[in-house]
């Protein structure tokens, strides 16, 4: 428990080892990478053995860090993070699985990669504002040159575009905390002192402030209608990256709502909700509808990533105790499967055909060229769609529930998203794997034989499939480590709207 | 021997253990695929009977086992498995049915490349559905409901090589899950208002007597009782699965799948899912009946679609032409009998129907996938013809199932069903519209199998591939005869006493049949079956491209039916353009007001960016350039007394030199 | 007319011979011997003034003097290697043709 953070420690470090090692050769960073992201996932492992569930966060490392402004380096893990950081393990260790065909400047790839990563274990870990902040930009700052550098279609814009949102949601955060900072005058970021502190605020500032900071961290979980970053960073973004992207950094921004803007500003939650669950399920059906009519491949994944962060961010502004707890399962369930779409479409599928057009993918017997990405890709679309045994169900079954004890309204709108999810999956399913209708018209010499889908993706898509199926079977896995969480005094007083 | 009911999930989880012997054996292992998903339904099958035995020791016992899946930290969700009369029956049926399905699926399948996933599938389908039957839980019955949903979608869309099988899947899934959106919301209030979501649970469960009265007490601000408004959202989801009106349409096309699925669907799994369901929950269905100042009760809801879709794929299917496609409209039909019996409070003939009609459907759609599979994949009757000779066995089977179905009296299972529902609707003091609805199907139901009976297998080929059918194999005619002998001895169950009603709900007081009401429908099946014989038995056609001699009197009214009430149509022009254009209006905002919203602020930074390097280039560097340049032109005036000459510089040293020596001499300097 | 008198003319002459060298040759390195004079005009003004002083002062004249032979000889080795490079430059020694340092 108290090594966890070393999982930041050791992601650096790795990033290190492997931009030296990059110099050597490629296949040296790769193993660099993997060796550092298996041993934070299992020191991850390691501590959630030990881990207790309990209520509040457990200081895992306090030290002073700018004393003149109450700054502490301030480190402590309770079970939503807990639950966070195993996703980070699962999807850095299967990003880099996907990524065992980079050869250009591997090196560097590989240490953004890990920088990246060190930063969200930062994030996930951080006790104190300032700390989570700094963190939070670190893991921004190596997106950019993931995508600008090894991105595909258009990727200048789309880093571009990811950059820029991410840094102005980052600039709300900041202005709010400095806000909450000054007005309370506790002369610490501590996420408790603040609250502490924003508890004597008027309903006024805390709705200001909470707008500022919830706002600035929605923009990363693709908050509609601030979404747009999403579908065109994830397209121009290498699989790697895409997967990181949707797997993990949109759970930054998600991550950030809870954990900051909603305990520290329960009455500005108050006034605020409506607005969030409307533009929730408004970004459940809408990237939903959208991603029904792409032609893209990856901008249909893209868009259901919105579409399914749309159920996390109505369980959060639903805010009671099952519906916050589906929220941070379908955090975990979206990052796996969204990590397994991306890794099929962007790794599998694109570099072996060179298109992500359907319309060029239907003319492809694909279920024949490569039987385990279709059945990789079908089952990970079934865990998309919410079908029972996959994680996806029970996630979303908890949010519907603790919506509907908040307003009944609002989880029947979200539902309709449900059959509008089957079907853009359906579809894309249909189009690009089994879209061949005519097999045998295409004579054979016209198909190329594709490479075969190596170990390292097999493995990878393996160890998404695994745990989004044991998640989906077994709900208590997480469930006991959120739950518990969810009975500190600071959320408690969130459900019940400020009152203490 | 009996089953105990906490080994009860036994019975699910044989077909799904084979589901994955067939998932992980590769597509050469055509006979350990086969024989692992038959050994299965066998094993399955065994067990029903067990657990049948260990039910009907007490039929008024609901036996139950609970255990909790996971915790919500305010409460948990639990799941369970129930044995009662009900389950035991629907085990029994599914597994018997199923097992002879799986045979028959070994000589049909049999050159297909893809045997081994094939079976599969169909275990993975079963097991879904017996996962339905033996759930004491909605949640879990709700998981395997999804899990029925995706295995008809990969049966449906097995050949998905072609568009109609693919399309047909994918509309089969879609409709479904929209009918499942009622249900899990339905699922979604019942928990909120239960706290559970468990049938029974010793006094807590949902369908015990605690619940219900708190269920109808609360009422909506519309007036509904809740328990009317849950009861209705899960109806929802029996009309997607269950195909019942306005939902029915994935179901006619659900037959583009290998026939074996579609006499799975058809008979012993999907449809039968949601009159289950609704069986199941009767007792919640039923909670608002006698509460008289509601607006509107969930069982007359019930009972009107069933009657409106009973008289709807009666009706249809009179002017269909291909042998599955009458099948299937005949299932819509029947599948509105077994919803009508429930909406007219007996929900136990609408399992008598059920289980009767999984036998003789079963038979109906095995005898057809026989005549498809012998006239090499003509399905058209127009077609066929002249099968009566050829296939002996296969004839006399379908026969009987024709008969069952059409309601041929006293023989056959199907009539005394068929009976029960009608005396049923008859009783039903609220309306008699669903009894005539259902006569008048009743008369239809007999009109259109004679003629599918007379068109397919009497008179003289009418193709070629017809005059080349030979009789099928052993391996497919031995469950045709099966069932054909379960079509005729499941009358026991009901004649000479209604004993299978009594075993399912003992309360059920049976009044002695109305005989009056019983000869009428008699006298309809015969009317029925005289204007078939008379429309198309009588003069045979001669050539597939004759007319059809209702078409030829009543053209428009045909064309309407053929084109199955144009619903399709209606659905593509009002839902599908709706999901279109709010599809693309959604894309086209994302495009260009979201996308552009964000372009437009990149230009204006852009923008921002330009006129500051403009001000930058002429106001600020401009101004240093001057004074630069000042500088530099004054250097080079200085610049021009560096010449270069040594001499020069020596002079001006010495000049220096006189000039301080006169200043010394001269005392100027002190 | 005293001694010291008598040096001072002398070194005046001197100085002026030197001038009158460094200005009037075209040749470097006689350039480079009038200045040379010159300095040693200057030295021999030193050496008599510390000599014929009527308080005369610990040895600072002749460490003056040291100090400006030390300074002359370094100057004239710098000088040479100009004229050296000079010479290598422009194939003579003509100090009117070594104008490139001009503005």
């Amino acid at each position: 428990m108290n090594a966890l953070p070393c999982t930041i420690y050791i992601s650096f470090t790795g990033a290190l080892l492997a931009l030296v090692a990059g110099i050597r050769s490629a296949a040296t960073a790769r193993v660099v990478a993997l060796l550092t992201a298996l041993t934070s996932f299992g020191v991850t492992l390691m501590a959630a053995m030990d881990f207790v569930p309990g209520p509040g966060l457990q200081t895992l490392i306090n030290h002073p860090w700018i004393p003149q402004l109450g700054i502490r380096y301030h480190l402590a893990a309770d079970g939503i993070s807990m639950t966070l950081i195993v996703l980070t393990g699962i999807a850095a260790v299967a990003g880099i699985l996907f990524s065992w065909n980079i050869e250009e400047r591997a090196g560097e790839f590989f240490a953004f990669f890990l920088t990246l990563i060190g930063g969200v274990y930062g994030v996930f870990l951080s006790a104190d504002a300032f700390t989570l902040f700094v963190f939070y930009e670190i893991a921004i700052v190596p997106k950019y040159f993931l995508i600008a550098n090894w991105g595909s279609t258009n990727r200048e814009y789309g880093a571009m575009k990811l950059v820029l949102y991410s840094f102005a949601g980052s600039a709300l955060v900041l202005a709010g905390l400095l806000w909450a900072y000054a007005a309370g005058g506790a002369h610490s970021f501590g996420i408790g002192d603040l609250a502490a502190a924003a508890r004597h605020f008027s309903p006024a500032l805390q709705t200001g402030m909470f707008a500022l900071v919830f706002l600035g961290f929605a923009v990363l979980a693709g908050l509609f209608p601030f979404h747009t970053w999403a579908p065109t960073g994830h397209v121009a973004a290498p699989t790697a990256a895409s997967m990181l992207l949707a797997g993990v950094v949109m759970k930054l921004g998600a991550y950030g709502c809870l954990r900051v803007a909603m305990p520290l500003f329960p009455l500005g939650l108050a006034f605020w909700q409506p607005a969030i669950a409307g533009l929730a399920i408004v970004g459940i059906l809408y990237a939903g509808l959208v991603a029904l009519v792409q032609d893209d491949f990856k901008f249909v994944i893209g868009y259901s990533s919105v579409s399914h962060m749309g159920f996390v961010l109505l369980g959060l502004a639903a805010a009671n105790a099952q519906a916050v707890s589906g929220a941070v399962l379908q955090m975990f369930s979206h990052g796996v499967i969204a990590g397994l779409l991306f890794a099929v479409v962007g790794r599998m599928v694109y570099e072996r055909t060179h298109t992500r057009q359907l319309e060029d993918l239907r003319k492809m017997p694909l279920h024949r060229l490569m039987p385990f990405a279709a059945a990789t890709f079908v089952l990970a679309g079934l865990a998309s769609m919410g079908m029972p045994g996959f994680s996806g169900f029970p996630a979303e079954l908890t949010i519907l529930i603790g919506t509907w004890k908040t307003a009944p309204m609002w989880a029947l709108a979200a539902a309709v998203g449900v059959p509008v999810a089957a079907a853009f999956t359906l579809r894309v399913i249909q189009v690009s794997f089994f879209g061949s209708t005519e097999a045998k018209a295409v004579p054979a010499t016209a198909v190329h034989p594709l490479p075969p889908i190596t170990l390292a993706e097999k493995t990878g898509a393996l160890l998404l499939l695994g745990a989004t199926l044991l998640v989906g079977l077994k709900p208590d896995l997480l469930f006991d480590w959120i739950n518990p969480a969810l009975q500190s005094p600071l959320f408690q007083a969130m459900f019940k709207g400020g009152t203490p | 021997m009996t089953l105990s009911v906490q080994h009860l999930w036994l019975i699910p989880a044989l077909p799904l253990l084979a589901a994955a012997i067939g998932a992980l054996t590769p597509s050469g292992g055509r006979t350990l695929a086969a024989s692992a998903a038959i050994a299965a339904m066998v094993a399955a099958f065994v067990l029903s009977c067990c657990a049948l035995v260990a039910a009907l020791a007490d039929p008024t016992a609901n036996l139950t086992y609970n255990f909790t899946w996971f915790d919500l930290g305010t409460g948990a969700v639990r799941l369970g498995w129930l044995l009662n009369p009900l389950t035991a029956f629907m085990c029994v049926m599914v597994t018997f049915v199923g097992t002879l399905i799986f045979v028959f699926s070994l000589g049909y399948m049999h050159d297909d490349e893809n045997f081994t996933r094939f079976f599969c599938f169909l275990s993975l389908f079963a097991a879904a559905m017996l996962g339905i039957v033996v759930s004491n839980s909605l949640l879990f019955l709700f998981v395997s409901w999804e899990l029925v949903g995706l295995a008809s979608y990969l049966l449906i869309g097995f050949w998905f090589q072609k568009p109609e099988a693919a399309a047909a899947a994918k509309k089969a899934f879609i409709t479904t899950r929209i009918g499942d959106l009622g249900l899990l919301l339905g699922m979604v209030w019942l928990y909120h208002a239960r706290g559970t979501l468990l049938f029974f649970d010793g006094g807590a469960g949902v369908l015990e007597p605690a619940s219900l009265t708190a269920l109808m007490v609360s009422t909506l601000s519309c007036g509904l009782a809740v328990s009317t408004a849950i009861s209705l959202l899960i109806f929802c989801g029996a009309v997607g699965k269950s195909g019942q009106f306005p939902l029915h349409v994935w179901l006619p096309d659900a037959m583009e799948g290998p026939t074996p699925v579609s006499a799975l669907i058809h008979a012993a799994t999907m449809v039968a899912a949601g009159v289950f369901l609704i069986a199941r929950i009767y007792p919640l269905m039923e909670a608002d009946y006698h509460h008289h100042n509601l607006p509107i009760h969930a069982l007359t809801v019930v009972a009107f679609i069933g009657a409106i879709t009973a008289l709807m794929g009666a009706l249809i299917a009179v002017a269909q032409n291909d042998i599955k496609r009458v099948l299937a409209f005949s299932t819509v039909s029947q599948l509105g009998f077994m919803m009508l019996a429930i909406g007219v409070g007996s929900w136990v003939a609408a399992i008598f129907h059920l289980l009767t009609h999984a036998f003789f459907k079963a038979l109906l759609f095995l005898g057809a996938g026989s005549v498809i599979h012998a006239a090499h994949h003509e399905q058209d009757m127009r077609k066929l013809g002249g099968l009566s000779g050829p296939m002996r066995v296969t004839f006399l089977t379908f026969a009987v199932g024709m008969m069952a179905l059409a309601g041929v009296p006293f023989l056959f299972s199907g009539f005394w069903s068929k009976e029960a529902i009608l005396h049923a609707a008859h009783a039903w003091d609220v309306s008699h519209i669903p009894l005539y609805f259902g006569l008048t199907a009743v008369v239809l139901t007999a009109f259109y199998m004679t003629r599918l009976v007379a068109e397919t297998f009497f008179g003289k080929p009418r193709s070629h591939a017809a005059g080349l059918a030979h009789e099928n194999p052993a391996v497919m005619t031995v469950p045709l005869v099966i069932l054909a002998a379960c079509a005729i001895l499941l009358s026991l169950l009901a004649w000479p006493t209604p004993w299978l009603q009594h075993q399912l709900d003992p309360q059920a007081h049976t009044e002695p049949g109305g005989l009056s009401l019983m000869m009428l429908s008699i006298v309809l099946v015969a009317l029925g079956l005289g204007a078939g014989w008379a429309l198309y038995g009588r003069l045979l056609r001669t050539n597939a491209s004759a007319p059809d001699p209702l078409a030829a009197a009543l053209p428009r009214l045909h064309a309407f039916l053929a084109a199955r009430m144009m619903f399709d149509e209606l659905y593509a022009a009002t839902f599908g353009r709706l999901s279109n254009g709010l599809a693309a209006l959604a894309d086209g905002l994302d495009r260009y007001v979201w996308g552009g919203l964000v372009n437009l602020v990149a230009r204006l930074g852009q923008f921002g960016g330009l006129v500051n390097r403009e001000a930058d280039e002429d106001g600020l560097n401009a101004g240093f350039d001057a004074v630069s340049r000042k500088v530099r032109s004054v250097g080079q005036i200085y610049s021009r007394a560096q010449t270069g000459e040594t001499h020069g510089y020596l002079r001006v040293i010495a000049l220096g030199f006189v000039v301080l020596v006169l200043l010394v001499m001269l005392g100027g300097v002190r | 007319m005293n001694t010291l008198q008598l040096c001072l003319l002398i070194s005046s002459a001197l100085f002026c011979i030197g001038l009158a060298g460094a200005l009037s040759r075209t040749n470097t390195i006689l350039v480079l011997l009038g200045i040379e004079l010159m300095l040693n005009a200057a030295n021999l003004n030193f050496i008599a003034f510390w000599r014929f002083n009527p308080a005369p002062l610990p040895a600072t004249g002749v460490i003056f003097v040291i100090f400006a032979i030390a300074v002359a000889a370094a100057e004239a080795a710098v000088g040479l290697a100009l004229v050296i490079a000079i010479y290598r430059h422009q194939q003579n020694i003509r100090l009117q043709d070594a104008t490139r340092l001009k503005g």
